[in-house]
């Protein structure tokens, strides 16, 4: 590729050799010194440029044509969540650049690295209501960790290199540049590409204070009942090893958060489930029986927290964040332990006495078998004839031996999901933990896989939830991304109906949805596919459907009213959780 | 652990910012997001070169205004946020007034207010006056509403400015924000050197 060669100008700059090159190749080098090798787009009018000069970069950029802007930034989510690296998405101008809006606010508060990069109308045409122009830096400012519009060429390197540092650094986030048309289209003297690492107002990572880890390592040597809250945090981190070699050694007992799943083996010793709503009955009731809670990378939200002025009152709490604003927002810290965990936990580990809290962890032991007695038994083995959520994750867990990458949308099904999957790998939980985006799965998985190729990767969706971004079936159908879609089909929208029942008098109000024939539907794609309603089948589908070598869609019919429980029901204590 | 002062007060925000487009908007959305108003802003630049400073008055809680500082903290243009009750700055606000020249000139009651509040003429025409006054807000108010009374045209008041009293300038940390390394001051631990508060066991 000669791209960078088209006009050599070495009159410039003392004797310095620049380059002449368009922004849009700037855009692009930008991406390949980043070490970018896939981008997930769309392309439209005010991005053509960057476009035409991709046309030139086919052999070192992999872009993935997705069939929907917002599919292409659930798939960067994807990609980001199970490679660890930033995903990065391409749009244009206008309804492009909107149609980014919920995955960016997706992004925002799940913390996950994504550069945004958008085209838009020429400079001169900015605020005239141009063809397909919109406010997109003021619509994507509460969405984006940060943002900026380029509206010269000569700024592009740089803004790419901020953007990177920023999306990847400290507490990650998206971050979106706009890049007006005229921008893309200058040619202007290149340097080369120089990656960012310090930006003045811009503090990734506090320093880490001895003191804080003192004072927390006291308080954890004193307790009789300490418990750690685990969440995404320490996949983030990358402190999974530091994390495990922590609750080790000081032996306590370890919940996690939806978005903190898989960081811990689901099989540890010390692994006591899942926080939250519809989490584990152990970790929720005995939050309000620990003296020490320790929260590791996690923000205490509503969903895990209940009723916050009945949250673990008789706790001290420590808390691990890189994020100082998380900090006492809604949980008071006895001592807050500011910085990136990676750091924090090894000299935590080194203060704290070697222990095992063989009674406490007794405790969660048995209030799990009573979880298992009131639900999960039925759930996993159930006695009548209607299929259950619970077994078919049950199944794919032995088929799979917890080895696959977990993605699923939002709903019953992803608590369920999320409660019985088993996971021995990090980075293998991808769902949509705090926005809560229906349609995000299918897109997520095809991102996922493209950032794991080597693994397995299930997608489980609903009824509901396929049908709002289903047609990135077009993009698996095109690109090949061998993603196993798993549709666990109630018939209804599960728990809005679930909420109706239980609060609203089972007055069901436009829950009851129909859905196309799936298997025909994605016959349609190339994708092959079944749908079953009898156990009898159920393994064999499976089983079927992780041996295919590509893309295979099954759909399971499941039963119409089956309730996700526990429960916490919303504005009730975590000690308050419903067994049924 | 102390609690925050649950009472509402008038609190003064100072940020010191990168001066790029776009910086109001940031800030102001964390505001409008969590439906509290904005009672008074200021921009303009500070002592430090090239760094902007905002000057902001909200009524609030102490737990408020301190988890909204960390939000605004976590902008990355902005480089700090300090919060300030009424009796930790010295603040003023400008107002101007428009008011016929014939009721100063003829009303004895109106020559006497404008000295009491220390108000200075800036244009005399012989249509109007405009007089300008800086002051606390009920200074400025006091005045308003007695030269109401007179016909007053025109009033428009500006948003505070207020100098910390403690502060010492943002060079030194400015220096430090400047280094590629992380300096101490970036996030302060409330509990340090407050051992015994944190051990109630």
């Amino acid at each position: 590729m000669n791209t960078l060669e088209i006009a050599k100008d070495t009159t410039q700059q003392g004797n310095r050799p620049t380059t002449q090159i368009s922004g849009s190749q700037a855009v692009l080098e930008a991406l390949l010194g980043e070490g970018v090798d896939t981008v997930f787009g769309y392309p439209g009018g005010a991005i053509m440029p960057i476009y035409d000069a991709l046309y030139d970069y086919n052999d070192k950029l992999r872009h993935i044509l997705v069939r929907h802007e917002q599919g292409g930034i659930h798939a960067a989510q994807g990609y980001a969540r199970t490679s660890g690296r930033v995903g990065v998405v391409f749009a244009t101008s206008g309804p492009g650049a909107t149609n980014l809006v919920t995955g960016l606010a997706d992004a925002m508060i799940d913390s996950n690295p994504i550069v945004c990069v958008t085209g838009q109308v020429f400079a001169h045409l900015l605020g005239t209501d141009a063809f397909q122009e919109t406010d997109v830096i003021n619509i994507t400012s509460p969405v984006t960790k940060w943002n900026y519009q380029v509206t010269d060429a000569c700024e592009i390197p740089m803004a790419l290199a901020k953007a990177f540092h920023i999306a990847r650094t400290g507490r990650p986030g998206p971050v979106l540049i706009d890049i007006t048309k005229n921008a893309q289209l200058q040619l202007f003297a290149y340097e080369g590409y120089k990656p960012c690492h310090h930006i003045r107002s811009y503090r990734p990572k506090p320093i880490v204070r001895k003191e804080y880890i003192e004072q927390a390592s006291a308080l954890i040597n004193q307790a009789k009942r300490p418990f750690v809250l685990f969440g995404q945090g320490v996949i983030l981190g990358k402190a999974e090893a530091e994390f495990k070699a922590f609750i080790e050694k000081a032996g306590i007992p370890a919940a996690a958060t939806v978005m903190g799943l898989s960081a811990l083996e689901t099989d540890h010793h010390l692994h006591v489930g899942m926080l939250g709503m519809h989490g584990n009955y152990a970790p929720n009731v005995l939050t309000n029986e620990c003296d020490v809670l320790i929260a590791i990378g996690m923000r205490f939200d509503d969903r895990v927290t209940g009723r916050l002025d009945k949250y673990a009152k008789q706790a001290q709490i420590v808390h691990l964040d890189i994020d100082p604003a998380e900090i006492d927002k809604n949980v008071k810290t006895a001592v807050p332990v500011w910085g990136d965990c990676k750091e924090t936990l090894p000299l935590l580990t080194e203060l704290v006495e070697s222990r095992e809290h063989t009674e406490w962890l007794a405790h969660f032991r048995k209030l799990e078998q009573e979880e298992i007695k009131e639900v999960i038994q039925e759930e996993l083995n159930p006695t009548t004839d209607i299929m259950t959520m619970g077994e078919v994750v049950k199944i794919l867990n032995d088929l799979t031996g917890g080895e696959a990458v977990v993605v699923t949308d939002v709903g019953q099904h992803q608590m369920v999901a999320c409660r019985y999957a088993k996971f021995n790998r990090s980075k293998s939980n991808v769902t949509s933990g705090g926005l809560g985006t229906m349609g995000f799965g299918l897109p997520a998985a095809i991102g996922a896989w493209y950032g794991a190729p080597d693994r397995t990767v299930v997608a489980i969706i609903g009824d509901g939830g396929i049908q709002m971004t289903i047609q990135e079936l077009g993009t698996i159908m095109q690109f090949g991304a061998k993603v196993k879609i798993l549709i666990l089909n109630n018939e209804f929208l599960g728990m809005v109906r679930q909420w109706q029942q239980l609060f609203h008098d089972k007055r069901y109000s436009f829950v009851n949805i129909t859905s196309p024939d799936f298997v025909t539907v994605a016959q349609g794609y190339g994708i092959p596919g079944r749908s079953i309603r009898e156990r009898k089948d159920l393994k064999q589908a499976l089983s079927d459907m992780l041996a295919h070598d590509g893309a295979y869609l099954l759909e399971v019919m499941v039963g119409k009213e089956n309730n996700v429980f526990p429960m916490v029901p919303q504005g009730s204590s975590v000690a308050e959780i419903r067994l049924k | 652990m102390e609690d925050y002062s649950m009472e509402k007060q008038e609190y003064t925000i100072t940020l010191y910012t990168e001066n790029s487009i776009g910086m109001i908007g940031r800030i102001s959305t964390i505001f409008s997001r969590r439906k509290i108003n904005i009672e008074s802003l200021n921009t303009s630049p500070s002592e430090a070169e090239g760094i902007h400073r905002f000057t902001i008055v909200i009524q609030e809680t102490e737990d408020v205004v301190r988890k909204l500082c960390r939000q605004i903290e976590k902008q990355v243009e902005v480089l700090k946020a300090y919060y300030n009750t009424n009796d930790e700055v010295i603040w003023q606000e400008q107002a101007l007034y428009k008011v016929p020249t014939s009721v100063v000139t003829e009303k004895a009651p109106v020559e006497r207010l404008l000295r009491q509040y220390g108000a200075s003429a800036v244009v005399i025409r012989n249509d109007y006056t405009v007089f300008e006054t800086a002051g606390h807000r009920e200074e400025i108010d006091a005045l308003t509403e007695a030269l109401a009374e007179y016909n007053l045209i025109e009033f428009v008041r500006s948003a505070r400015i207020a100098i910390i009293k403690h502060s010492e300038g943002f060079h030194k940390k400015l220096k430090e924000f400047e280094e590629a390394e992380p300096a101490a001051e970036v996030v302060e631990n409330r509990y340090l050197d407050k051992q015994d508060k944190v051990f109630t066991m």
